[in-house]
């Protein structure tokens, strides 16, 4: 049936065909990876865990951001868009060293708690409310955010929310609970449950209403049949923090690459450059650098 | 329509292009997949043939944790793996959240049982006389076993694709234990969620353009070497 005295011959045959495929998939790998050096001596601890919020990541920023701090400071930044309400939950955890989240309620709970060491104000943008150019709800135009959601509520028009915990997310919970309306379960209220662009293709494609900051709109328009239909009330604004996690708290977090990195997003070059970012291709920035001033000035509620 | 006419335009300008994230990003996914498929060979080729030949007290129940694996949903073993890997978790102090590293260990728990159990199976369908017959022929049994490997070959390739498969697939796992981090943990699959999510859909189309290539010309080599087995 088998000449036993061939098949190490066919057994060859066999594995230099593999050897082949395996060379060829050696060769593909050591041509890849190994990112340049740093220009700087490597920190003792060079690894640095950042958990953001998705709108930076989405709107192109930190790809800009984080390479310049690579090469000034010699960390490597493993950046993790995770939404603020995980990112914040990171930290409890002592799985992140330095977040970048945009719900101040929240935050200031995290930082009551202990699990925080500093929070500093970054930079804003703004809360939009976009729905379809049809406006069923009738919401063009009116100045309070607030009124907008009551109208929708009234016309039982499509409403996409996030439903991730993310600090849009939050911000939406919120301005329904000041009106005091839950829409949970409303046939007109839907969760995405993901992150802002995808939630705004939904909104699209169901000619809904969705809560959004300015700037992933801004990037996703050229494919997105939504309008900005309510801007400007205060209570729209939307304001990112910089928090270092509390050594005390996780001794094992790297409690000074996070200040470093802390340091760097407020530093006037940092701010300059952020808020410069997109107005080349936006007409207008997308983020605005508004490091060393206090949430009162601002207006957070 | 038009989209994805677009979209295949932009892949081959990207291609054609100086585009060192595209070819990092396949690479990568290359290099990750690949290596989680050659871990999971190493693992399954040894276990499916003992538990497809050997007998022992709990075989069957062995077997049917094997096939049941070959279904273990990519984003519940990510979360396993993360909660492990993360600095909170009980192997957090060997670092590997984050890094390719982490991907190829929750790829190879995907890809081995594929491979074990689809190697299980391929033994199983050897006629039993071919054993005899070998130890009667005065074979040890290391030949034994490379023989009947031999034998079998062209089903343990498929096992090797059936198990490449599974992992060059999966985005749940790769997401949550790397993380999607540009120029680090970013893999082709990660990448596509991520443009889609950006609203960049001709640049997801690319990479998905790039994607079934990158499967193509794996699974053409490797069936290349399988058609060439069959012909002996």
């Amino acid at each position: 049936m088998i000449q036993p005295g061939s098949f190490t011959a066919q057994l060859n045959g066999l594995l230099s065909g593999l050897l082949t495929v395996g060379l060829i998939l050696a060769l593909a790998l050591s041509a890849c990876g190994r990112t340049p050096s740093p220009a700087v001596p490597a920190p003792a601890d060079p690894i640095l865990i950042l958990a953001t919020a998705t709108g930076p990541q989405d709107a192109g920023l930190l790809d800009v951001l984080i390479p310049i701090f690579e090469k000034q400071t010699g960390y490597r930044v493993k950046t993790v868009a995770v939404g603020t309400g995980a990112a914040l939950q990171m930290a409890r955890n002592g799985n992140a060293d330095v977040l970048l989240t945009h719900a101040p309620s929240a935050e200031r709970v995290l930082m009551r708690e202990g699990w925080g060491r500093d929070r500093l104000l970054v930079m804003r943008n703004d809360y939009v409310i976009v729905g379809p150019t049809a406006d069923p709800a009738g919401i063009r135009g009116i100045p309070s955010a607030a009124d907008a959601f009551r109208r929708i509520a009234a016309a039982r028009a499509t409403f996409i929310s996030r439903g991730d915990d993310s600090g849009t997310h939050q911000t939406e919970r919120q301005l329904w609970a000041s009106i005091g309306l839950n829409p949970d379960g409303q046939a007109w209220y839907l969760e995405s449950g993901q992150g802002m662009g995808a939630t705004l293709a939904i909104a699209s494609a169901k000619s809904a209403y969705t809560l959004t900051d300015l700037s992933t709109y801004l990037v996703g328009r050229p494919h997105l049949q939504l309008e900005v239909l309510v801007e400007g009330d205060p209570v729209l604004l939307n304001v990112y923090h910089v928090i270092t996690v509390n050594p005390e708290r996780w001794p094992g977090v790297n409690y000074t690459g996070a200040r470093a990195f802390a340091r760097f997003l407020v530093d006037p070059a940092t701010q300059e450059i952020i808020g410069r970012f997109g107005v080349d291709q936006f007409g207008q920035p997308l983020f605005y650098p508004e490091a060393g001033k206090t949430e009162a000035e601002l207006g957070v509620p | 329509m038009s989209l994805i006419w677009e979209g295949v335009l932009d892949a081959i300008r990207l291609l054609m292009g100086d585009d060192p994230e595209v070819w990092r990003i396949t690479l990568l996914s290359l290099r990750v997949s690949g290596l989680a498929t050659l871990i999971s060979l190493l693992i399954g080729l040894p276990l499916g043939t003992i538990l497809a030949l050997g007998k022992f007290p709990g075989r069957s129940f062995l077997l049917s944790l094997i096939n049941t694996g070959m279904a273990l949903p990519p984003v519940v073993v990510g979360l396993v793996v993360s909660i492990l890997l993360w600095r909170s978790g009980p192997l957090g102090s060997l670092g590997l959240i984050y890094t390719p590293a982490a991907i190829i260990v929750a790829q190879t728990i995907i890809a081995a049982p594929v491979v074990t159990g689809l190697t299980a199976v391929a033994m199983q369908q050897l006629d039993p006389r071919l054993r005899l017959q070998l130890l009667g022929l005065g074979a040890s049994r290391l030949q034994m076993v490379l023989t009947l490997w031999w034998e079998a070959r062209l089903l343990l390739l498929a096992a090797l694709m059936a198990g490449f498969g599974s992992v060059i697939s999966e985005v749940g796992a790769s997401m949550m234990v790397g993380g999607n981090i540009r120029g680090q943990t970013r893999v082709l699959t990660t990448a596509i969620v991520l443009e889609t999510g950006r609203g960049q859909f001709a640049r997801a189309i690319a990479l998905s353009v790039l994607l079934l290539a990158l499967t193509y010309i794996v699974n053409l080599a490797l069936t290349w070497i399988q058609q060439r087995g069959a012909r002996r």
